[in-house]
């Protein structure tokens, strides 16, 4: 059957083939923002972290500082072997100084090896794993927005101590997810709760029926969503349809953002209760910020992803400012020794094994009934202060704080 | 790592209780409607008419999407949805038909797959570029939400009704182009156009028919995803590889083994998912490997 042949060699193709489109061009300050534009992580990083990047550079007043920056931008498929090959060819052919963002845990800290291999700069939003300030810290790494060590110490914390004590994971399967259930369990099994079982799922999977009966087998009180994206949103909708919740289960979703909730819909999401770095609604300035990034975003509004990206743009640019060098090893470590100072996050710092410290919030979704305007999603029911929000230094394992 | 170890007395098999098996079998059986319906429609485009309709995963997110648009531009909810989605898609695929598909009927099969794979990606993409990857809600109609317990599992009356309506609408299907005079003059006009147009039948039109009703059962499926999954410019870019492999391993072009090859390979899936989770997305492309090995034809294809 030659119809047969050349349609399963079609369909290897296509199993790993995808769109691609890297944006070249040469400058003094070369910017690369590398993250999914296709795909589940499209919405919550994707164009809106090029957006946010550019307007760091606007609000930086790079033109009449005389400063030439530029922005390039490029779909990594999540892909780690992707990602790498783009990374390279970035800082090797095209100049690039800095890449940004890099959601998927997995892309990340292949680029984080890349980085430190090259001596150019890794300003961190997207990717969640602690293990990027912790064993595979790097002298040229800021680990900006949120980890997984402070995803699980809000959430995890927070079910726990309202009598979620049992526990059944739905990881994702790569490095993003293993470390985000690791970082949950411990906290689980910290307060004296159990974990009774977990399942792991192909990364971007559409029918999570098998997982969310498992679960429910489980009879665990907690359904730890160790996942992000379009793989939450599916298993929460799906959840509702298979009575969950009315089965006397709980979601925790342990990684939410606001374009998930916004997907899902107010009438699915209320009373989802996670930790977020940021929320545009929190005061006159992250408003303003998010009316300007919206207009030029689709309507989306930010979520952390992309006011990290912004803030982490933003200082790494002030420190090539006062360094008046874009060299990747020592803007990084001019980065750290600078307090930093940005609209979205306020003033913070960043630790010798790059974690960038600020506060964290434990939010809940509204009600239908509760939401005023457009994007009006969440209640900031805890503020959780900068210095408890984010992993003891010493406790990481990074190699740099020994020293 | 299945639940269930606690449960101790109860009859299990690898480890894993009985009771929970019968509920991934339910799962699988509904999650393999999905790859029958798509299947079926893959299978009746080719069998017909030789192509390889690679937009047909475009055409199944279009079906939600309209449905999408049905409530919030008409107010009209899913069972309207149900109607007038297959049959908007089924225009546009007329409308490729006519255009396009057309030219390349003499051509290898090829260039058909070819044409169909670029129009999928550039629908895609415009459908992306518009709103975006995390989808758009949908609910599930007032009618068929809640479910029933039935002892093993909570059964969700939605998922009830997919199996239940795919289950027909297949059946239908095979059951017009096998046993029916306008199914017999459908397929003597695949065998011989020339001969069936000189006993005064349309051929042509009959084609472009039978395109429209192919990608009318995509579009079907897409309308009965959108209260399951997101409502999703991807939605089919991830489903229609996995479904080519259904049809591949089904035999191309047969009724009959696409329809079963779906539902029996979406149970194949559903336990994977329960013995070795991490495969589930491989394991239907493992079992298209391996028949394509013993019967490079397919399991209910004929050698020609």
């Amino acid at each position: 059957m030659v119809i047969a042949r050349a349609l399963t060699l079609t369909l290897i193709a296509l199993l790993t083939a995808g769109p691609a489109f890297a944006q070249v061009s040469d400058g003094i300050v070369k910017i690369g923002v590398l993250n999914d534009q296709s795909s589940l992580y499209a919405d919550l990083a994707g164009q809106g972290s090029v957006v946010a990047a550019r307007m760091a550079v606007e609000d930086f007043g790079a033109d009449k500082k005389g400063l030439k920056v530029e922005i390039i931008f490029a779909d990594h498929q999540n892909k780690p072997d992707v990602g790498s090959q783009i990374a390279r060819q970035w800082y090797d052919a095209d100049k690039v100084d800095m890449i940004v963002d890099v959601p998927n845990s997995g892309v990340a800290l292949a680029v984080n090896q890349i980085t430190r291999d090259k001596g150019k700069a890794f300003v961190v939003s997207s990717a969640a794993s602690s293990d990027l300030t912790g064993k595979a810290c790097s002298p040229n790494t800021v680990h900006w927005t949120y980890d997984t060590w402070a995803l699980a110490n809000g959430t995890g914390n927070a079910v726990v101590k309202t009598g979620g004590d049992t526990w059944f994971f739905i990881t994702a399967d790569y490095a993003f997810g293993h470390a985000l259930e690791r970082d949950v369990e411990a906290v689980v099994l910290k307060n004296g709760g159990k974990v009774l079982g977990k399942v792991r799922h192909p990364l971007n999977t559409q029918d999570f029926s098998s997982f969310l009966l498992q679960a429910q087998g489980s009879k665990a009180k907690v359904i730890g969503l160790a996942n992000a994206g379009g793989d939450t949103t599916n298993a929460i909708k799906q959840g509702a349809e298979f009575g969950v919740v009315r089965g006397g289960q709980n979601f925790a979703g342990l990684l939410v953002f606001i374009t998930d909730v916004h997907a899902l819909g107010l009438d699915k999401a209320q009373g989802l209760t996670f930790t977020s770095t940021f929320y545009w609604d929190a005061d006159d300035r992250t408003r303003a910020f998010a009316k300007r990034f919206a207009e030029r975003n689709r309507g989306i509004h930010p979520t952390m992803i992309h006011a990290g990206v912004y803030a982490g743009t933003l200082h790494y640019l002030k420190a090539v400012e006062a360094l008046k060098s874009d060299d990747g090893t020592k803007v990084i470590a001019r980065m750290k020794e600078m307090g930093t100072d940005d609209p979205l996050f306020g003033k913070g710092t960043i630790r010798a094994d790059g974690r960038k410290i600020h506060p964290a919030y434990l939010v809940e979704v509204k009600k239908p009934a509760e939401s005023k305007h457009p994007w009006d999603y969440y209640k900031i029911r805890a503020t959780i202060p900068a210095e408890q929000a984010f992993r003891p230094i010493d406790q990481g394992g990074c190699p740099l704080v020994k020293k | 790592m299945p639940p269930g170890q606690e449960v101790g007395r109860t009859l299990t098999l690898f480890g894993v209780p009985t009771q929970a098996l019968f509920g991934q079998l339910l799962i699988g059986l509904i999650n393999g409607a999905f790859y029958a319906l798509l299947s079926l429609g893959l299978s009746v485009i080719f069998g017909l008419l030789n192509i390889i309709n690679f937009a047909h995963g475009a055409q199944y997110m279009m079906g939600a999407f309209v449905a999408y648009f049905c409530l919030q531009w008409a107010g009209l909810g899913y069972w309207w949805a149900l109607l007038i989605a297959p049959v908007v898609v089924a225009l546009t695929g007329i409308v490729l038909e006519r255009t396009m598909l057309k030219r390349l009927y003499h051509l290898d099969h090829l260039y058909g797959l070819l044409l169909t794979f670029g129009v999928a990606l550039v629908i895609q993409g415009v459908f992306r570029h518009r709103y975006g990857s995390s989808g758009l809600p949908y609910g599930i109609p007032d009618q068929l939400t809640g479910g029933h317990h039935l002892g093993f599992m909570f059964m969700p009356n939605y998922r009830g009704w997919v199996i239940v309506f795919s289950l027909t609408v297949c059946l239908a299907t095979w059951y017009v182009i096998e046993r029916t005079r306008l199914g017999a003059y459908l397929r003597a006009a695949t065998e011989n156009p020339a001969l069936v147009q000189a006993f005064g039948i349309n051929v042509p039109r009959m084609i472009t028919l039978t395109y429209g009703f192919g990608v009318g059962l995509a579009a079907l499926a897409g309308v009965l995803a959108a209260p399951i999954y997101q409502v999703n410019p991807l939605m089919g870019a991830d489903l229609i590889i996995v479904v080519f492999a259904v049809v591949v391993i089904g035999g191309l072009g047969s009724i009959m083994g696409s329809i079963v090859t779906g539902f029996a390979l979406g149970v194949v899936e559903g336990f994977t998912k329960v013995f070795y989770p991490e495969a589930s997305n491989t394991v239907i492309f493992v079992i298209m490997a391996l028949v394509l090995l013993v019967r490079p034809a397919g399991l209910f294809g004929r050698t020609t």
